[in-house]
Order: C-alpha cells, then structure tokens, then sequence
C-alpha cells in the first residue's frame, strides 16, 4: 500500500511538471514575445490552457496533502526549513491564478489588462523558479535541522547555486513544454514556424540550465553525476531522453502535433525519473548526512491504507471525466462554437 | 507583534477570506442550476442570461477560492508545522477526500463554463450540478476536519504519543455532523442573501429590472429557506457544544459561574477579572434549557475551568452574540419574504422589501465570520481540544509578523480588486443582457 501512495505522488508531481508547468510555460513565453505577437500569443494560449486551467494545479494540492497525510515529517521539515521559497512560490500561485483570471473575465476591457498581463507572465517566471529552489534544496544537503542562526536556518538552507541553477532549469522546462504544446494549436503557418522558433530556443536554454545544473552541483559536491549516471537506469534515461529530442525535432519539421507533445512529456518524465530514482527513497538529505526516506518516516499503516484506498477510489472517479474534457476541447472545431469567456 | 499572535492572526486572515469564497462556490451553483433548468425548460432567454452573467461571477470568485485553499494548505505547515506532524496522519483522511471532490468539482466546472453550445444541453446542465454537489462534498469534509480539533477522535493519547491512529474514527468525531450542517445551511443562507441584496438593489435603481427581479427570487428562495432552518441547527450545535466543550459554552455566553437555572446572558459586557457582565440582559433558565433540554439543569461556568485553559471571554461572546443576532434578524426577514410569497403577492411589488434585502446584503456572511470566531476562538488555547495546545504547534522560525503585514497587504488588495471586478460585471449587465424593450414590458 505505501508503494501506491509514493506511485501516486511521484506522478502527481509529474502531472503538475506536465500540464501544470506547461501552463507555467505559456505564461514565460509571453514573458518573452515580442509585444507585437504578444495577443496573437495569448489566444493561442487561452485556448489551450483555458478548460482544463482549474484541474492543473490540482496536482500540487494532491502532493501536498499526500505530503502531510502520509509523510508529515517531510511536510514538516520543509515547511519549516523553505519557509521563505515556499511563501514565494504561494504568493505566486495566488498572483498568477488571480490575474490569469481577471484578464479573461473582467468584463471591462481597458488598461486594467495591462496590469493582468504583466502579473500574469512575471509570476508565471517566478513560481516555477521557486518550485526549482524547493526541489533543489532537498536534495542538496543544506537544511540543517540543528542551525541557531536565522540565516543557517531559514536562508542558506535554500539560496545557494544548485537549488537556483535548478529553478532556473525548471522555468526553461516549463517553457520548452508549452512552446511545443502550442505548436499544435497554431492555425497558420507562419504561427506555426514562430512558435517552433520557440521551442528551438527554449529547448537551447534548457540546455545550457542543465549545464549551470551540473556545474553547480560540481563546486558543491553534490553527486549528481554519480545520481544520473552512476547506474544504467540513468544512462538509459538520459539516452533515451536525447534521441527523443532528436526524434522531436526530426517530426516537428514534418508537421506531426501529438506525437511532437508526447515526445515532450516522455523528456520530462525521463528527466524527473534520473532526478528521484538514485536517491530514492530518501527524498530529503539533511546536512548533518542524515536523511529522510519515505519508506521510513511515513504515517502509519492504517493511515496509509486508508490514503492508498481514496487515491485509487479518487482516481477510478476522476480519470475518466478528466481525459474526456481535454479531449472535448481538442478537437480543432473550437472557432466555431461560441466560447463565453471571449463574449 | 509577538510571532505566535502573528501566526495566529495570519491563520485567521487566510480562513475568514477563504471562507466567503468557498461559500459562494459551494452554493453558487445550485441557483446557476435553477436558472439554467428554468431556461432549458421554458426557453425564456432571461434565464440563460442570467446563468451566464452569474457563471462569469462564479469563475472570478472561483479562482480566488482555488488560490487562497492552495494557500491554506500550505499554511498548516508553514505556521503549526508541530501540530501537522501529529494531526497530519490522523486528520488526513477527509483532507484527501477533499482532494478528489475539489478535482472533480474542477473537471465540471471546465465543462460548464466552456461547454456552452458544445453539448448536449442537459449533460451540460448536470455539468453545473456536479459543480455544486462535489463542493459542498468538500466543505462538509474540511470542516470534519476541523471537528476533529474540536472533538478529537480515533486515536489514543498516550505520554505524549498518538497510538491507534484509525483515520476513519477520526473523521466521523462527535463534531462532524452538527458543524457540517450548520456550515451547510450557512453558505446557503450567507450567499442567498447576499446575492439576492445585490439584485434588489438594482431593483431599486431601476436597472434591467426583468433580469434582476427573476435573479432576486432565485437566490431570496434558497437564502431565507436555509435561514428558517439556520436557528434550528445552531441550537443542535450548541447542545453538542454543552457536552465536548463546556469552556467554550461558557465563553460564549460569559457564564462565569456554574449554576442550576443557568440564565441566558444576552449582549452586555463580559469582565473576565470580576467574573461578571455588566449591562445584560439575563433570561432566567433559558441558558440550561438551550444547553441541556431542561431549565433546571446545570450548567458548567468558567469557574470550573482551569484559569490556563479557559478562552479569551469577551471576544468569543461578542462574536456569539452577533451571529445570534444576525441570525434572528434573517430569520425575521425570511419570514416577511414567505409572508409574501405565500400570502400578500402585493408585497413582492414593494419598495420597502427590495430596501430590507438591500440592506441585509452582507449580514450572512457577517455571521459566518463572528460563528467561525466563535469556533475557533472559542477553542483556545488548544489547537487540538484537550490534547495539544497552540503555543506549543507553531513554528519555530522568527519574523512571522512580516508575513502576517504581507499577506495582509495580498488579501487586502485581492479583495478590493475582486469587489472591483464584481462591479464590472453588474455594471456590463445593461450592455451585455438587456432585452429589447419589448419583452421587459410585458413582464
Ligand atoms: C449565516 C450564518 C450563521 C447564522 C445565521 C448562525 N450561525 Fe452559528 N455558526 C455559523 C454560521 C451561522 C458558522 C460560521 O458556519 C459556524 C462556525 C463553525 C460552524 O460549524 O458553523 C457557526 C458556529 C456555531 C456554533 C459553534 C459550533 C462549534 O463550535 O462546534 C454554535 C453553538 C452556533 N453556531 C449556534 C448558532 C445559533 C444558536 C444561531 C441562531 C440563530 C446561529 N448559530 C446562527
Ligand atoms: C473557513 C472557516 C474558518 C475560519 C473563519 C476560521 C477562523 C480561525 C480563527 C479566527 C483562528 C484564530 C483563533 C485564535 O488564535 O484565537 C483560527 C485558527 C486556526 N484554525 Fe480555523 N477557521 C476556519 C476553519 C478552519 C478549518 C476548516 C481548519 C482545519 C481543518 C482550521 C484550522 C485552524 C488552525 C490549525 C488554527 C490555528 C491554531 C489555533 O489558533 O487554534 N480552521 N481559525
Ligand atoms: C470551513 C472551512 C472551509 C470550507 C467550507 C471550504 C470549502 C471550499 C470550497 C467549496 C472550495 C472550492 C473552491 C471555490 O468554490 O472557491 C474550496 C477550495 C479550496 N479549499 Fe477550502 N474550505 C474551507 C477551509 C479550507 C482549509 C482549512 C483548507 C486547507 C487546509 C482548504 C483548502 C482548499 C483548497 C486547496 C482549495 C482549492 C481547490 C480547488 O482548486 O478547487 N479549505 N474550499
């Protein structure tokens, strides 16, 4: 049973990674374009991300309360030590959520959306970046549950180069996943060839983040080299990773949608899976090499049951109706019926 | 400001925002689901309109519930990071629940507020009454969350270790069913009568008048049937309040000293030093009859409570007697409404009743706030009823003042820029809705 509720958090932090950070993506990318194509951009994405926008970041709320419910030192540990990151990251939830939905639903259309538009991308920037910090701190041995200073404590437990390096490899993640998300959602060739465009530069950063990764993890010590390489399962990872990438920009050219968007997520998937499976199951390292594993500081057995129980009840209930509405909204008709949210 | 009062304020902020929002989506839905049904059935465009222009509102208050309930979540941990550690495991088990209606309650909303012309127009309908089921689903769950902190349940306690844990116990404790229904019936009553003020008042100001009208009834109907029931249900949550929390019993009425014929303490001014309210009004037994079923019977006063685990007195029996009083004075509207639903039709053409409801349009979710205060409050100084007190379940990390002004400043602002939106949304309703004249005048 405890093997069911890690599968459902591992891939509750996935989903999030995926459509969540897709989501997160759209928002850097308008951060990026040019303020001609910037409406053009924005439908784009509106009409994306618009359906399934309230069940994305369901799956944030889904860890988290697998987190306290089932893990709760770990909640606790971190949400005592990443106080600050994790206040961040909240007031971008909240500025981000909110703008996105004002834009779309104030029903006065004036300079008010121009004040929507900027929170939107500034926070779409900054939220991911955090959600990087958080993931890069527990694993890089810098909280120490026994600091006296407020700064060991609170501060250095987070701000140093691997966990930023790794924020900043989120947000380009994030926002190579919606420039080729978008690319299927393009209706002329010319936006088509603009957000390819994108993708092939997000792609580059990604890169060159994941480098700054590496090299910081170098300086700090931090064994990511012998993580992701140090067993064939990571090997294999990353290898396959790349030839998908090669495969992606091979079809991309040739005009294949889905296939482009499944390649995409098969990255991130593999990149999320090099990044847990080594160190697994001790999802926390503490500075004083101790660690905390969530095969041993978990609740108990009959509230992890009762947890596995209501996640597989939860998702028997939830799946179907979910694929269902992305794929209603697929189909490419969209014009054609009357959308309220534009009225 | 003292880190743990301003922990304790934050938490406080973040769940009496939240709370207005979680109320108008869990309710919300079910008057949009009236409206639709009337329009599927009678083909009256009226009732489209006024399901649309109150969908556009829904998904603004929506998000603003989605975000402010991610930040609640995070903020169990963030500031009672002792408390989750132990409560996490054992008052898990609705939390995840939750986790599954709010999911669901968010696939139905996508379908409803994207599917208008896409579908089947009563698969779309049902759509909408997901939405409401599978909200109100989630509020009855996280307040059986909180029941839990006041009527601990499905552990053992023992030197200071939590054994047995049986998660199930823990969320069907002895509080559930009363706060449940009385939280119902709140939201229902708040956000009745607060959408239902809104409309009169554009009544009364003479604006789409057809449109407002058929909206006022939908909402006044729902709201001043749950108001009816609202003393009712409140009169059952304090009789359970009597047997698990007698120190908050107490608080609420300031009833200082134990006594048999316990008179009921109505406004006044509690004085915790001199044990005694001054300027009351006391009704003789009535406290022991509203407790205990029987005028004559006992009632525990403060005095019996150790001085280190009493509540703050006089805050917990203002907010008592402002949701009492808020209480009885929805009731008497509810009353004056049936009266003329029921018996003088002319009434429903008066000004004066549009005026009344205008005036009671935030008096719902005042008392939503003052019960909450009086919960919570009342509470003190446990964070979990008898077993763990809140001093001992904050967090460790200094400086939580600066994130009480700051999220103060975030919800301050998020509220006037919402209020904002509102009143672009009613102040389109001309533009977006009219109705050629025509049709307004033979109504
Ligand atoms: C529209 C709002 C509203 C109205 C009119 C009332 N209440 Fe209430 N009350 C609430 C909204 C509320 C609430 C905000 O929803 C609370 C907080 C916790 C809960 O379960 O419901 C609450 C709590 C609450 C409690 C504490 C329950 C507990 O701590 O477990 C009691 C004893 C009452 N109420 C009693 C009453 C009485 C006797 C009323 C008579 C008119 C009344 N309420 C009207
Ligand atoms: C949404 C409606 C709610 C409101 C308006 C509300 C209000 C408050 C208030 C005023 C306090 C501060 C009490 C004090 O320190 O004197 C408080 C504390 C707290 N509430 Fe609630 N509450 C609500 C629901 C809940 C729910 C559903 C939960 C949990 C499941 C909860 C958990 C807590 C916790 C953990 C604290 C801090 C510890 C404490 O002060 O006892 N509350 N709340
Ligand atoms: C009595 C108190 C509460 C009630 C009645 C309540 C009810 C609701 C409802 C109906 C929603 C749906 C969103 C909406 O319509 O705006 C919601 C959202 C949410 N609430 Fe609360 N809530 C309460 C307190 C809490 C607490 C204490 C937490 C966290 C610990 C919480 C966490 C959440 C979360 C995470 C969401 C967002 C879910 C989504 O995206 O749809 N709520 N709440």
């Amino acid at each position: 049973m405890l093997y069911v509720v890690i599968v459902f958090l591992w891939a509750s932090i996935l989903l999030y990674l995926l459509l969540g950070g897709a989501d997160f993506g759209a928002g850097i990318i308008e951060l990026f374009t040019s303020s001609k194509n910037r409406n053009q951009t924005r439908k784009t994405l509106y009409q994306a991300i618009g359906p399934i926008w309230e069940a994305n970041h369901m799956w944030l709320i889904i860890a988290i309360v697998i987190l306290f419910v089932g893990f709760p030192a770990i909640y606790t540990t971190m949400s005592v030590n990443l106080h600050i990151p994790l206040t961040i990251m909240l007031l971008g939830i909240i500025a981000r959520g909110t703008a996105f939905t004002f834009r779309h639903y104030d029903a006065v259309v004036d300079d008010m959306q121009h004040i929507y538009n900027r929170i939107f991308a500034v926070s779409s920037f900054i939220t991911p970046l955090f959600l990087g910090i958080i993931a890069g701190s527990t694993v890089s041995r810098s909280i120490d549950p026994e600091a006296h200073t407020f700064l060991d404590a609170y501060i250095f437990s987070w701000l140093h180069p691997f966990p930023v390096a790794v924020g900043l490899f989120t947000v380009a993640i994030c926002g190579y996943l919606a420039s080729v998300y978008l690319i299927g959602e393009t209706d002329t060739p010319e936006q088509r060839q603009r957000f390819l465009a994108k993708a092939w530069l997000m792609n580059w950063a990604a890169v060159g983040c994941g480098v700054l990764v590496f090299t910081a993890a170098y300086w700090e010590n931090i064994p990511l080299m012998h993580w992701v390489f140090g067993e064939i399962w990571g090997i294999l990872g990353v290898g396959t990773a790349t030839i998908s990438v090669l495969a992606l920009w091979f079809f991309a050219y040739r005009g294949y949608n889905n296939i482009l968007r499944i390649l995409a997520g098969f990255q991130v998937m593999m990149i999320l899976m090099v990044a847990t499976y080594q160190h697994f199951p001790n999802i926390v390292l503490l500075k004083n090499g101790a660690y905390l594993s969530l095969l041993e500081h978990k609740g108990n057995d009959k509230t992890i049951q009762a947890l596995a129980w209501a996640l597989v009840l939860g998702s028997v209930f939830i799946l179907p109706f979910l694929i269902y509405l992305m794929y209603s909204f697929q189909s490419k008709d969209k014009e054609e019926a009357p959308v309220y949210g534009d009225v | 400001m003292d880190d743990f009062i301003a922990a304790r304020s934050q938490m406080a902020l973040s769940l009496g925002f939240h709370i207005v929002f979680s109320c108008i989506g869990m309710v919300m839905p079910f008057f949009m689901a009236v409206s639709h049904y009337l329009w599927l059935r009678t083909e009256n465009i009226v009732y489209q309109n006024i399901t649309r222009a109150w969908s556009k509102g829904v998904a603004i208050f929506f998000a603003v519930g989605a975000v402010s309930g991610t930040v609640l979540s995070f903020e169990l941990g963030l500031l009672w990071p002792t408390f989750m550690k132990h409560a996490g495991p054992i008052f898990g088990m609705p939390f995840s629940l939750e986790g599954t209606a709010f999911f669901i309650e968010a696939i139905a909303l996508g379908f409803f507020l994207y599917g208008w012309g896409r579908f089947n127009p009563w698969f779309h309908w049902i759509t909408g009454v997901i939405v409401g089921i599978s909200g109100l689903l989630s509020g009855i769950l996280v307040v059986s969350a909180n029941a839990w902190m006041n009527s601990p349940a499905g552990f053992d306690y023992i030197n200071g270790q939590y054994l047995n844990i049986d998660p199930i116990k823990a969320m069907f404790n002895a509080a559930w069913f009363s706060q449940a229904l009385h939280m119902c019936l709140a939201a229902f009553a708040a956000t009745g009568f607060a959408v239902a003020g809104v409309h009169a008042l554009m009544i009364l100001r003479k604006q789409n008048v057809h449109f407002h009208r058929q909206s006022f009834r939908i909402a006044a109907i729902f709201g001043c049937v749950a108001a009816l029931l609202q003393p009712l249900s409140g009169d059952f949550s304090a009789k359970d309040v009597a047997k698990r929390q007698p120190a908050k019993l107490a608080a609420m009425e300031a009833h200082f000293k134990t006594e048999e014929r316990a008179s009921l303490i109505v406004g006044g001014i509690p004085d915790a030093e001199h044990q005694k309210v001054d300027y009351a009004v006391k009704i003789p037994g009535l406290l022991s009859f509203m407790a205990h079923g029987d005028f004559d019977a006992p009632v525990k006063g403060l005095d019996q409570i150790p001085l280190q685990d009493q509540p703050p007195v006089a805050i917990t029996h203002y907010a008592f007697q402002i949701m009492v009083g808020l209480g009885m004075a929805m009731m008497a509207i509810a009353l004056v409404f049936g009266t003329a639903v029921f018996l003088k039709k002319e009434w429903l053409k008066k000004d004066w009743l549009f005026k009344l409801f205008a005036w009671a349009t935030p008096i719902g979710f005042i008392a939503v706030e003052a019960g909450w205060t009086v919960t919570e409050v009342g509470r003190q100084p446990w964070i979990i009823h008898g077993v763990m007190r809140t001093a001992d379940a904050v967090t460790p990390m200094p400086g939580i003042a600066y994130s009480f002004y700051l999220f103060t400043g975030v919800y301050v602002s998020l509220a006037l820029v919402t209020l904002f939106m509102l009143y672009r949304q009613i102040k389109m309703v001309d533009t977006l809705y009219d109705l050629p004249t025509g049709i307004q005048e033979a109504h």
